[in-house]
């Protein structure tokens, strides 16, 4: 399991039930890595900021994280950690790679609006 | 209005962290303020054997201990920000984070460690992620019997080299100079791995790619000839750089950017203090940034107790 502060996504029912209940979800799907542990670093410190977001995580080598790793959206992917933004259930974007507090920003102001 | 605080330390690694604690134990109104995410660079070590006192720890977990022991002691943290005005000089310094809120104080520790080098090149943004990698543990296993490339010459960019031969077929380190600066283990290990070959005196121009990155542009240094190489990954390993861009003409720093500190670690402005791995040093440890946040702490303590002392004169 992830060392994180953040909610872990365990199973691929896991994450369709957070994606069915929230209206925006942010998925970091990477490991303890030096390109994954900041991206969780900045979720859990937007936690407070963006109440109306569930940031989540999900171990990247866990055979149900097949879910993320096999997105079209996450096609020619070749950095962890794949994160994922859905809303209603859909994706809405996928970054790869280390991210940094202003890019993930960026992209929930741009696709989470208030 | 800016909110005051006896010291505020700029930087939440294990330097700045160890500050805080020494500082809030000491009953100084402490801020810390951090770029990244608090713990520094230690949070990206999976397994930490050498701190005493602990056997086996991730750096994570060691991370925050730290930050809850300063936080428990008083320290308020605000880690994510970014520091967009800085003045050092006179006997109220001031801090402004994003561009609107204001922090003064008597005394700064600056503590903001190092980072990995980019290259700086056309492409390299767009395809970080996509065939462009700083980690080999992280992502080696994405290049299973691909075609990769190693930028770098010291022991990082040779041992990573190595071990990413577990999964490329084929791994090409570019050197910008026509030796390595590397232990020579390290070369010879290399140089005798059939997987691995040369391209020296030598730095990469330009990725190229679509939705991932397909080829590279090599320039040969004294040449100034071009080479378009195919590749389906690079991996820059070129060293660290300390994070204090932010301090040009505002402190002493040396040849290689870091801090110049007299031996109680106060910088060139008074009152102003520095600690961990952004400092001119020769070792760079979590011991070593664990004490040099004790040393700046005691010194900015003593600092403040000196004015408090003169103004009640």
């Amino acid at each position: 399991m992830l060392q994180t502060n953040l909610k872990h996504i365990l199973s691929e029912a896991d994450l369709n039930k957070e994606i069915t209940e929230n209206e925006n979800v942010m998925v970091c799907c990477g490991r303890m890595g030096p390109m994954c542990v900041p991206v969780y670093g900045v979720m859990d410190e937007l936690q407070d900021e963006y109440k109306h977001v569930a940031f989540r995580d999900m171990e990247f080598d866990s055979p149900d994280a097949r879910a993320i790793r096999n997105l079209p959206e996450c096609r020619g992917f070749a950095g962890l950690p794949f994160t994922v933004y859905y809303k209603n259930g859909k994706v809405v974007n996928a970054t790869s790679s280390i991210q940094s507090m202003e890019q993930v920003k960026d992209i929930l102001d741009k696709e989470f609006k208030k | 209005m800016s909110e005051i605080y006896d010291v505020i330390v700029i930087g939440g690694g294990p330097a700045g962290l160890t500050a805080g604690i020494y500082l809030a134990r000491a009953k100084m109104k402490t801020l810390i303020l951090n770029e990244g995410t608090a713990g520094g660079q230690i949070i990206l070590t999976h397994e930490i054997a050498n701190y005493p006192g602990i056997e086996k720890i991730s750096g994570y977990q060691l991370a925050n201990v730290m930050k809850n022991q300063a936080k428990n002691f008083g320290c308020i943290i605000k880690s994510n920000v970014r520091i967009t005005n800085l003045n050092l000089s006179g006997d109220i310094k001031t801090v402004e984070i994003n561009n609107k809120e204001t922090f003064s104080a008597s005394s700064i520790i600056i503590s903001t460690g190092g980072r990995s080098r980019n290259l700086n090149v056309p492409g390299e943004d767009k395809f970080k992620g996509k065939g462009i990698s700083y980690c080999a543990t992280c992502d080696g296993d994405f290049f299973q019997d691909k075609n990769i490339i190693v930028v770098g010459g010291g022991n990082s960019a040779l041992e990573e080299a190595v071990s990413l031969t577990k999964y490329a077929s084929r791994v090409t380190i570019v050197h910008q100079f026509d030796n390595f600066q590397a232990f020579e283990h390290a070369i010879e290990e290399a140089q005798s791995n059939p997987k691995l070959s040369f391209i020296m005196e030598s730095k990469i121009a330009e990725f190229i790619g679509e939705e991932s990155l397909k080829k590279v542009l090599i320039e040969n240094q004294n040449t100034h000839e071009i080479t378009e190489m195919e590749i389906d990954g690079v991996f820059i390993f070129i060293g660290y750089q300390p994070n204090t861009e932010f301090l040009k003409d505002k402190l002493e720093l040396n040849g290689r950017n870091e801090i110049v500190v007299k031996e109680n670690l106060e910088t060139s402005e008074q009152g102003v203090f520095a600690a961990g791995d952004s400092v001119q040093k020769k070792y760079r440890q979590i011991t070593t940034a664990v004490a040099d946040g004790t040393i700046a702490a005691l010194g900015a303590i003593e600092y403040i107790n000196n004015i408090k002392a003169l103004s009640h004169a």
